[in-house]
C-alpha cells in the first residue's frame, strides 16, 4: 500500500506538487494523468526517493520513504522517465547487476532472470550493448529491470512512450497481467492507455489533483463519454463539450 | 558490503567495456617510459633506482587521473542513470565507495602494468627493492588523493569536461604546486617559516616525496586516508544536496 500525506515539492518559488495526499492499495492500477509539467515525474521521483519532499510523507508498504529508504526501496520497482541504463552495457550484465544489487541468489536468481526475459522478450538481445538498441527495446530493458525482484510495488514513468502499437500493447497486456496483487502506478499523457490497462485514474494539474475517479466514471462526466474531453475540460478549466462542471 | 561489491563490479567492468581502459593504459605506459628514460636520464644517472621514474608520477596523475575520475559521476548525471542508481536499495555512501574504489583499483592496474621498469632496474643493477615497493604504495595512495578530489568534483557537475578541468586545477594548485619546491622557495621570506611548512604539509608531493624515500611513516599514510575520506564524505554530501539537478 502507497500511502501520500499532504506531498509538497517546491523549487524556489515554484510548486511543482502541491499538497498530495492520496493512498493505492494492492491491486489497483493508478493512471497518474496530466499535462506536461503536472508533477506526475517529480511526484513519482519522491515516492521511489530519488527527490526529498518539501513537506509531507510518503510510506510504502508501512515503510517510510524518508526514514527508512532501503526497505521502501526494496519493496519498489521503478522505470524512471526515458528508461535510463547503462548504455556500455549489455542487456545481460546490466540485469546481473540489477540482480546483485537486489540481492537475488541461487535459484530464485536464475528464475527471476528467466522470468523477465521471456517475458519481456530479451532473449535475442541478451548479449547486445544497450546503447546500440532501439527505442523499444532500451525501455523493455528498463521495465525488465523494475520487474526483476517482483516487487509488490511498481512505479512506472511512462511505461510506453515511444514504443510502436505492437510492443503498447504487449505492455498493457503484461500490466493487466500482473495488476491481480499489486500495486501499479504508471503515468502517461496517452488517454486510450488509461482505459486499456487502469482501474483508477488520478488528473493532477499545477500539482494539484483535479480528480480521482475509475476511468469509467470520469469518461461518464462528458457528454460523449471520452475520456478526452474530460480530460481537456478539467485541466483547462473550459467547459468542454457536455462537461457538467462540479 | 555486498552493495559496495556489486557496485565495484559494474564499475570497473565498465572501463573495461570501451576503449577508455585501453587508451589510458597506453598513454600511462608510454608517458611513464618518456620521462623515464628521456626528461629522467634513467641510464644518464648510473643508479640503480627508480627515482626517475617515481618523480614524474605527480605531474602525470595530474592531467590523466581527472580524465578517468571526470566520468565516474558527471556520466550518470547526463545519462539520467543516477535516478536509476539512487532508487536501488543502495546508500549513497554505497556508491560512492563502490564507484571510488573501481577507479582506484583501475588505476592500480595501470600502475602494476609498469612492472617491466623494476625487472629492469633490477637487471640492470642491484637496487633497494623495498624502497621500490615502498614508492609503489605512495604512488598508489596518491592515485587515490587524486581520484578522490576528481570524485567529489565529477559529482557537482553534469559536464565530463567541466569535472575534468576543476579536477586539473584544484589538484595543481592545492595538492601539487604548494609542495613543488621552486613555489616555496617564492614564498620563503614572504610568509613565515611555519606558514610555508603548513601549506607543504598539505601537498601530495610532500607525502609522495617521503613515501617514495622508502620510510612508509604513519603520517603520510593517514595523510592520504583523511584526505580520500574527506573528499569522499564531500562526494556524498555534493551528492544529496542536487541529486536530480
Amino acid at each position: 500500500m502507497i500511502e501520500i500525506n499532504h506531498l509538497t515539492k517546491r523549487y524556489g518559488t515554484l510548486t511543482a506538487v502541491d499538497d498530495l495526499t492520496f493512498s493505492v492499495q494492492p491491486g489497483q492500477v493508478l493512471g497518474f494523468l496530466g499535462p506536461n509539467g503536472a508533477g506526475k515525474s517529480t511526484t513519482m521521483k519522491m515516492i521511489t526517493g530519488f527527490l526529498a519532499p518539501t513537506a509531507g510523507t510518503i510510506r510504502v508498504c508501512g515503510h517510510d520513504v524518508e526514514s527508512a529508504p532501503l526497505a521502501a526501496k526494496a519493496s519498489m520497482g521503478y522505470l524512471p522517465e526515458g528508461a535510463p541504463a547503462y548504455a556500455e552495457m549489455t542487456v545481460r550484465g546490466f540485469l546481473n547487476f540489477i540482480a546483485d544489487v537486489r540481492g537475488l541468489e541461487g535459484e530464485r536468481r536464475r528464475a527471476r532472470l528467466d522470468d523477465v526475459i521471456a517475458r519481456l522478450a530479451l532473449g535475442g538481445v541478451l548479449e547486445q550493448m544497450i546503447e546500440t538498441l532501439s527505442k523499444g527495446f532500451k525501455r523493455r530493458v528498463g521495465l525488465a529491470q523494475a520487474l526483476l525482484h517482483d516487487p509488490p510495488v511498481l512505479i512506472l514513468d511512462e511505461p510506453t512512450d515511444g514504443l510502436d502499437p505492437n510492443q503498447k500493447h504487449e505492455v498493457r497486456t503484461l500490466i493487466n497481467a500482473m495488476s491481480k496483487d499489486k500495486i501499479i502506478v504508471i503515468s502517461t499523457h496517452i488517454l486510450e492507455e488509461v482505459d486499456a490497462v487502469c482501474n483508477r485514474a488520478i488528473i493532477i494539474a499545477n500539482g494539484r489533483i483535479l480528480a480521482d475517479d475509475t476511468p469509467k466514471a470520469l469518461a461518464a462526466r462528458s457528454a460523449t463519454g471520452r475520456l478526452d474531453d474530460v480530460f481537456r475540460s478539467i485541466t483547462t478549466g473550459n467547459a468542454a463539450q457536455g462537461v457538467a462542471h462540479a | 558490503m555486498h552493495n559496495v561489491k556489486a557496485l565495484f563490479k559494474r564499475e570497473f567492468g565498465s572501463y573495461f567495456a570501451t576503449p577508455l581502459a585501453f587508451v589510458f593504459i597506453v598513454i600511462f605506459l608510454v608517458l611513464t617510459g618518456v620521462f623515464t628514460f628521456f626528461l629522467g636520464g634513467f641510464y644518464d644517472r648510473n643508479q640503480a633506482d627508480l627515482a626517475p621514474f617515481f618523480n614524474y608520477h605527480p605531474w602525470l596523475y595530474l592531467f590523466l587521473i581527472p580524465a578517468l575520475s571526470m566520468r565516474l559521476w558527471a556520466e550518470e548525471r547526463k545519462s539520467g542513470s543516477i535516478e536509476l542508481l539512487m532508487t536501488l536499495p543502495v546508500t549513497t555512501w554505497q556508491a560512492v565507495l563502490g564507484k571510488f574504489l573501481a577507479a582506484w583499483a583501475f588505476a592500480g592496474v595501470a600502475l602494476a602494468l609498469t612492472f617491466p621498469i623494476w625487472i629492469t632496474v633490477n637487471y640492470l643493477g642491484n637496487p633497494d627493492n623495498g624502497t621500490i615497493f615502498a614508492a609503489y604504495i605512495g604512488s598508489l595512495l596518491m592515485a587515490g588523493g587524486f581520484l578522490a578530489v576528481g570524485s567529489c568534483l565529477s559529482a557537482a557537475t553534469r559536464n565530463q569536461v567541466i569535472a575534468f578541468i576543476l579536477t586539473a586545477v584544484v589538484c595543481l594548485f592545492f595538492f601539487v604546486m604548494s609542495g613543488f619546491p621552486p613555489v616555496l622557495g617564492m614564498l620563503n621570506g614572504v610568509l613565515p617559516q611555519s606558514l610555508i611548512d603548513a601549506i607543504a604539509s598539505l601537498s601530495f608531493l610532500t607525502h609522495f616525496s617521503s613515501i617514495a624515500k622508502g620510510v612508509i611513516d604513519l603520517r603520510d599514510l593517514l595523510y592520504f586516508a583523511i584526505l580520500i575520506a574527506v573528499w569522499l564524505v564531500a562526494t556524498a554530501i555534493v551528492l544529496d544536496m542536487k541529486k536530480a539537478d
